[in-house]
């Protein structure tokens, strides 16, 4: 009775999730029919042949190299930047002691209430006084100075207990050494987890690169997408192509390091929304 | 001016780390500051401003503020597209999310797989997605050709009035729920089986016991999740943006794509402002019903 129920239970799970992943089936079926039986057979899976010409077609009019190179690029330094300036000042607030200290971390909190738009104006203006628009600095710097991953490393940190640091700073050990060989070593999960939400952040940002990009030298895979797409908008089978080749990468990224992520999620609930 | 016992007191505690904190906390806390903090006051004060891109700017108090709630007849339809959007997205977000993932956890076998392939349109992100609906839910599309097929009228998805936001909804809920339902299956396999297993001893079927033992203990992370999706709810933008730019007749329009559309299409930096700050209002208030809210239905004690 009770494995019946499971079987059943599999199979219908089965057949929802395979409803729920029929657009992108839809969109590689599109991607592979000519570009003339678009329109005519929608239902149908297949076209007459498979068409590879619209991934020719999308290639030559998306500058895809560049959109991923400028994406990846974007992602990692985005994390290098954010993991490593979040680890320090969070140790800051989680052990050192000196004055204002709370007061200094409650606002870094209380940014955290403040949507993005609002710094959006003001930082656009600065972004032209520096001269960074249309820049690497401009996709990386900003996003990396937001309170989150300060706030979530703290946390990390507060968890592992004093006494070990103790002992080591009665060895001998310095601040930085303790910093570098004992609170870092031991958050490996936390930073793991603020690493992955930082990237995928970065690569699904839409917002902001629209905002400071207007040459395809600085655009990212999203906006290179919505680029093509005002160009190419009812090429369906192109677009549709340009769409399963810019999804590629991150569902590579996905399969990589699933498990960090849905741990951190879970533990969270927060980062990579 | 020494204070001797304010010395000796000072003393008394451990030595304060200042120099080395300043060394830890420079890097990011220069970055705040100019990135974070100071842009975020800046703000407050350009809402106060007639602030075109260029030319002079005029300091007019309010007057943003009064003109978008008094004059602006555009504001509050964009007010309430923002509110349905919320209270759809959130609510088909968190019943789907929550079911999907009672299922997937009552599931003996191939729960990860199930549960990867529902979070896997959260990697595609919601520009792809948006994409793929466009072309889905197109006049010639796979919906609409199922829709006459089967003989109903096929609707005009993101051009009609009374469809476009549908169909927003439809492309965020079907990208977004994964994230929540990671949350939830979290969640519900930490509820402990020795309380389920009590409640089922005591004469509870399989549905009184979710709903009076399993939801109860999951509900600080239920509330959680629902706060942080109704924020970033607010917080929409690209689905819009990518497919109808706020369209047709504004029904899709909502209030950060009309705070950009003021700042980089209009360039009224001031009155764009003064909309985002009208954005974090409504998520505080939001937020803070919420907050209020809790006691009635989180339980804390487990």
């Amino acid at each position: 009775m009770r494995r019946k129920k499971q079987i059943v239970s599999i199979v219908l799970i089965t057949l929802v999730t395979v409803l729920f992943l029929i657009p992108l089936a839809y969109m590689i079926s599109t991607s592979l029919k000519p570009k003339a039986e678009v329109l005519q057979n929608t239902t149908a899976l297949f076209g007459s042949y498979f068409a590879v010409e619209n991934y020719v077609r999308a290639w030559n009019a998306f500058p895809f190299g560049r959109y991923l190179f400028n994406s990846i690029f974007v992602g990692v330094a985005t994390t290098a930047v954010t993991v490593v300036t979040s680890a320090m000042a969070a140790y800051a607030f989680a052990r050192l002691k000196f004055r204002g200290r709370d007061k200094l971390f409650f606002a870094y909190l209380a940014t955290l209430m403040v949507p993005l738009q609002v710094t959006i104006i003001p930082l656009y203006m600065i972004l032209r006084m520096l001269g960074w628009h249309n820049s690497y600095a401009a996709l990386i710097i900003p996003p990396s100075f937001t309170a989150f991953g300060v706030f979530m490393l703290r946390q990390f940190f507060l968890s592992i207990p004093v006494e070990i640091e103790e002992a080591a700073k009665i060895d001998g050990c310095s601040r930085f050494g303790i910093f570098t060989r004992i609170i870092l070593p031991m958050s490996k999960p936390g930073l793991a987890s603020l690493a992955i939400f930082t990237f995928v952040n970065s690569w699904k940002s839409f917002f902001w690169p629209l905002i400071v990009t207007s040459t395809d030298a600085y655009k990212t895979l999203p906006l290179g997408l919505y680029m093509f797409s005002g160009q190419y908008g009812t090429d369906w089978s192109a677009l549709m192509a340009a769409t399963t080749i810019s999804i590629l990468p991150g569902i590579v990224f996905y399969v990589v390091f699933q498990k960090g992520l849905v741990q951190g999620i879970a533990l969270t609930g927060m980062g990579g929304r | 001016m020494s204070v001797p016992e304010k010395k000796a007191g000072f003393k008394r505690k451990r030595k304060s780390d200042f120099g080395v904190a300043l060394v830890f906390l420079a890097p990011n806390l220069i970055g705040f500051l100019i990135f974070t903090m100071i842009p975020m006051a800046f703000s407050l004060v350009m809402s106060l401003y007639d602030w075109p891109l260029t030319g002079e700017h005029t300091f007019i108090g309010l007057g943003n503020f009064v003109k978008l709630f008094t004059e602006d007849v555009l504001f509050w339809k964009i007010m309430k597209n923002t509110l349905v959007y919320v209270v759809a997205y959130v609510a088909f977000n968190v019943l789907i999310a929550m079911g999907m993932a009672v299922w997937i956890t009552s599931l003996k076998k191939a729960n990860e797989f199930f549960r990867s392939a529902f979070f896997l349109p959260m990697m595609i992100g919601i520009v792809s997605s948006t994409m793929i609906f466009k072309w889905i839910l197109s006049d010639a599309g796979l919906v609409n050709s199922l829709i006459r097929f089967f003989g109903g009228e096929a609707p005009n998805w993101f051009g009609s009035t009374s469809t476009a936001m549908v169909a927003v909804v439809i492309v965020s809920v079907w990208q977004g729920f994964g994230y929540n339902m990671v949350i939830f299956i979290s969640g519900l396999l930490g509820v402990s089986q020795s309380v389920q297993e009590a409640a089922k001893i005591d004469g509870a079927n399989a549905v009184q016991t979710f709903f009076r033992v399993t939801l109860p203990c999951m509900s600080p992370s239920i509330f959680f999740a629902v706060v942080m999706t109704v924020i970033s709810s607010f917080q929409v933008f690209d689905q819009t943006f990518v497919s109808t730019m706020g369209g047709p007749n504004n029904e899709t329009n909502t209030l950060v794509l009309y705070l950009y559309n003021n700042a980089f299409k209009y360039q009224r930096l001031g009155y764009a402002s003064a909309i985002a700050w009208v954005l974090f209002f409504c998520i505080l208030i939001v937020t803070a019903f919420l907050m209020k809210q809790q006691k009635h239905f989180v339980n804390y004690e487990s």
